[in-house]
């Protein structure tokens, strides 16, 4: 496994959000995890990242247990991390954004430069030196994306990607995701988008006030509509 | 005209200074978030060991060496400094990341003394630059023309470096959100410590290169960071270029204030601050802040008004406090009411800190004020005590309705910093206003009326005017004023939108702490029977920061008991030790690395664990998240 986690829970002050949250995704897979507004997802992934301060639980990456490591370290070990509010730099250029994020190639991922992010993603090759905060929300998810990927990651989280996009940009940015699970990246996506889930993930799994409640194929799910309806209000 | 123009080069050379040091605070706050107020304190080592240097190195090459390598050293110290000391407080809150800098620097100027001694040392001149330049009949020293090109050359030395190197970008980056640039695989230690030596190298460098011009000295310090607080005020915290538009301004206003006000040139800087205020909040060159930091905020519980036997423990032990003249001799009555007088000054700046969640630096300016409120009153219109008790703290209240109406303006640590610029100006006013104040003279004899003219008089006098300031003060924390002052404090954009008028609150909190504070130092000038500049000195409002603190910033009655604590033990330690600045300075790092919730927040979380112990992880994260909603 590229990622397992086991009885995650995590906490903000006196509040417990998370509860045993058991996730796993595979090496070149595209996993999905699902839920409403507030289920979790976004905690999950900062969890995963070490910017929640108070979890408990054991996470391993790459065979390692990294349920104690540090923000920078994690970002190190190639699991990268795309946050769903996108945290653009907004005062740096579209380049220098890029240059926060490279680190080495790193053996076993796919290696990204410059030229191919500016390829993958053809709209910010065209604004190199516009600003980060003088972009349009699109751009800004297209930029987020690519920054974390000049990190060369083994792994990405991607929260919420096609959130608060048009349609036509919510379908490139699918066909980015499928490009990337091409060149062997594993995914793990949240989404309450579940048609554009669909699009591109192998697995799902549901998340509803902090509890994994499901898990299987995007056909298992379509198997059980009930389940759906419960917890992805569309 | 000519002599103006000399005048205006001057002026720029003076900028040089003033710049090194605000681009270097300016860089670590970015970055860091803490306003490093030993800032003042390594540009004074950065003097002090450049003294030495260029003292045993020879030549031109020896002095210049020496300087540089005199910045080297002090950004050495720096790191250490921050591996050792800031990297316990990042996620403080900024009231404890002053103080704790603070404390550092009340120990370096102690530590400086004993190096190198209490006399201004002259440094050499710098060779080959000890001439001067004939401008049309006046002369401007070659230093001043090095030290005029140099501000430039470092704005775009350091422009170069944020805009053209890897470290750079990780730097501006870093400033606006650090937690994605640590997802992004950066790690922040190196980062933080990196860009902390560089912002003390800066301040370093500005010391060694005011030695050729300047004597050095051990008051260099808090001169300048006043100076620099001023600065990055009107230029915009974090910015660069503000940090040398401002530097030019401030020190172009001072070299002509001097020729308009002579005796009060500090006036003319004030005025230029008070309009950058008005007109731009952060500064010509800031962005405004997102949203300011709550400031004090470690664990917040609910307060509860006193149960009724909190109520009877009160009265028994004003009891208690009022039997002393039975027993005590006639030093600890006057210690006793200096200890009362101190309760109130404490208790108002409580008031202002934890009620209304602003923490001001400058609090001693209201004490001051009332101090010389009554002097005027007394020395100059021969009024009796009664009049002067109660019409002095008038001048307290005035400065608080003027200087408070700016403070507000502002929060967090912009807040902090103008609230010290105010107060450095009362105490300047104090003390260049010969004519007036006395200056450093002081106003002598300002003598009680003989009805309280006995120590044990005076001390029940001290003790009920107390006993009622405290009173008075916690009612207003329960009426419904207080709440409405505590809603802003807690939540300025929610208590806006149920219909408060956050500002005016906050506004009629400062101006309710400055009377009490003013009243404070109308008890005290009649106590001492004199009143001096130091009445408004930084020292005396980080004295009562120390004093809410060591009670606890978070509790009701921390104040009161913190009061009591430090006032008796600073006035013990000054009789019992020459250093009493390096300890007391090591006590309060101490006190907020080690101990920040203070006596009485230590000992309810004591009461709290113990009946409720399945609480405590709960209570104490939350902090980290605070941040993170």
């Amino acid at each position: 496994m590229k990622l397992s986690v086991s009885a995650l829970n995590s906490y903000y002050g006196p509040a417990h959000i998370l509860f045993d949250v058991d996730l796993e995704v595979g090496a070149g897979e595209v996993v999905a995890l699902l839920g409403r507004n507030g289920a979790g997802k976004s905690t999950t992934f900062r969890s995963l990242v070490g910017l929640v301060a108070h979890r408990e639980g054991r996470i391993t990456f790459e065979g390692h247990d990294i349920s104690k490591a540090p923000t920078h370290a994690i970002g190190r070990a190639g699991l990268g991390y795309v946050p769903e509010e996108r945290r653009i730099f907004t005062d740096l250029t579209v380049e220098e954004n890029l240059e926060v994020g490279r680190q080495p190639a790193r053996p076993g991922a796919p290696q990204w430069s410059r030229e191919k992010l500016f390829a993958l993603f053809p709209n910010l090759a065209e604004m190199r030196n516009r600003a980060g905060g003088r972009m349009s929300g699109g751009e800004q998810q297209m930029l987020t994306i690519a920054r974390t990927l000049m990190g060369n990651p083994s792994l990405v989280l991607l929260d919420e990607p096609s959130e608060g996009l048009s349609p036509k940009i919510v379908e490139q940015m699918a066909h980015a995701i499928l490009t990337m699970k091409k060149e062997g990246l594993s995914i793990l996506l949240s989404e309450q988008n579940l048609h554009f889930a669909r699009l591109i993930s192998d697995r799902s799994y549901i998340i509803e006030r902090g509890r994994i409640c499901f898990s299987g194929t995007m056909a298992d799910l379509d198997a059980r509509p009930d389940i759906r309806d419960a917890h992805l209000a569309m | 005209m000519s002599f103006y123009v000399v005048q205006f080069l001057s002026g720029l050379a003076s900028a040089a200074a003033l710049f090194l040091v605000a681009s270097g605070l300016s860089i670590i706050f970015g970055v860091t978030r803490i306003v490093n107020f030993a800032h003042g304190a390594f540009y004074m080592l950065g003097a002090y060991v450049a003294f030495s240097l260029t003292e045993r190195l020879s030549g031109t090459l020896g002095f210049w060496g020496g300087i540089i390598a005199a910045a080297v050293i002090v950004a050495l110290i720096g790191v250490l400094v921050e591996m050792l000391l800031l990297r316990r407080i990042y996620r403080s809150p900024e009231l404890f990341q002053l103080l704790a800098t603070f404390g550092l620097t009340l120990m370096v100027e102690d530590l400086a003394v004993l190096i190198w001694g209490p006399d201004d040392l002259l440094g050499r001149r710098a060779p080959g630059l000890r001439g001067a330049f004939d401008f049309f009949g006046q002369a401007i020293p070659t230093y001043d023309v090095l030290l005029m090109v140099l501000g430039p050359v470092v704005l775009g030395a350091l422009w170069l470096l944020f805009h053209r190197t890897r470290w750079g970008v990780l730097v501006r980056a870093a400033t606006q959100d650090r937690d994605m640039v640590a997802a992004l695989g950066v790690n922040q230690k190196w980062l933080f410590t990196s860009v902390f030596a560089l912002g003390v190298f800066l301040a370093a460098l500005g010391g060694a290169l005011q030695i050729p011009r300047d004597a050095v000295n051990h008051t260099m310090d808090l001169r300048i960071i006043v100076d620099v607080f001023v600065v990055v005020v009107i230029g915009g915290l974090g910015s660069i270029t503000g940090a040398f538009v401002a530097a030019v301004l401030v020190s172009e206003l001072n070299a002509f204030g001097i020729l308009i006000f002579p005796k009060i040139s500090i006036i003319l800087v004030f005025l230029v601050m008070a309009v950058v205020l008005i007109v731009r909040p952060w500064g010509l060159f800031g962005k405004p802040e997102a949203a300011a930091r709550q400031t004090p905020g470690l664990a917040v519980q609910p307060w509860r008004p006193l149960s009724s036997q909190a109520r009877l423990a009160f009265v028994g032990v004003l009891i208690l406090a009022a039997a002393l003249p039975l027993l005590g001799s006639n030093y600890a009555l006057i210690v006793g009411a200096e200890i009362a007088i101190f309760v109130i000054f404490a208790v108002s700046l409580h008031f202002l800190m934890s009620v209304g969640g602003m923490a001001s630096f400058g609090h001693a300016a209201y004490f001051g004020l009332g101090a010389y409120g009554v002097a005027f009153l007394a020395k100059l219109a021969g009024l009796p005590m009664i009049a002067c008790l109660l019409l002095g703290p008038l001048l307290g209240l005035f400065g608080a309705i003027v200087f408070g109406w700016f403070a507000v303006q502002l929060s967090g640590v912009y807040f902090a910093m103008l609230t010290l610029a105010f107060a450095q100006i009362v105490w300047s006013i104090a003390f260049q206003w010969v004519d007036v104040t006395g200056g450093d003279n002081g106003i002598l004899g300002v003598w009680p009326a003989a009805l309280v003219a006995t120590p044990a008089r005076f001390y029940w006098l001290a003790l009920a005017i107390t006993a009622l300031s405290v009173v008075v003060l916690r009612v207003l924390v329960f009426s419904p004023f207080g709440y409405a002052l505590r809603a802003t404090r807690d939540s300025g954009l929610r208590s806006e939108a149920i219909g408060i008028n956050s500002k005016r609150i906050q506004w009629t909190a400062f101006v309710i702490a400055g009377t009490f504070a003013a009243l404070a130092g109308a008890l005290f000038a009649y106590l001492k029977g004199s009143v001096f500049p130091d009445n408004a000195g930084i020292a005396l409002s980080v004295d009562s920061l120390v004093m809410v603190l060591l009670g606890g910033v978070e509790t009701v009655s921390g104040a009161v008991v913190g009061a009591i604590v430090y006032k008796a033990l600073s006035i013990w330690l000054v009789s019992y030790t020459e250093l009493s600045k390096l300890v007391m300075g090591a006590v309060i790092v101490l006190l907020v690395v080690m101990f920040p919730k203070g006596i009485v927040g230590t000992f309810d979380s004591l009461i709290e664990s113990g009946r409720l112990s399945f609480l405590k992880r709960g209570s104490s994260r939350a902090t980290q998240t605070e941040g993170a909603e």
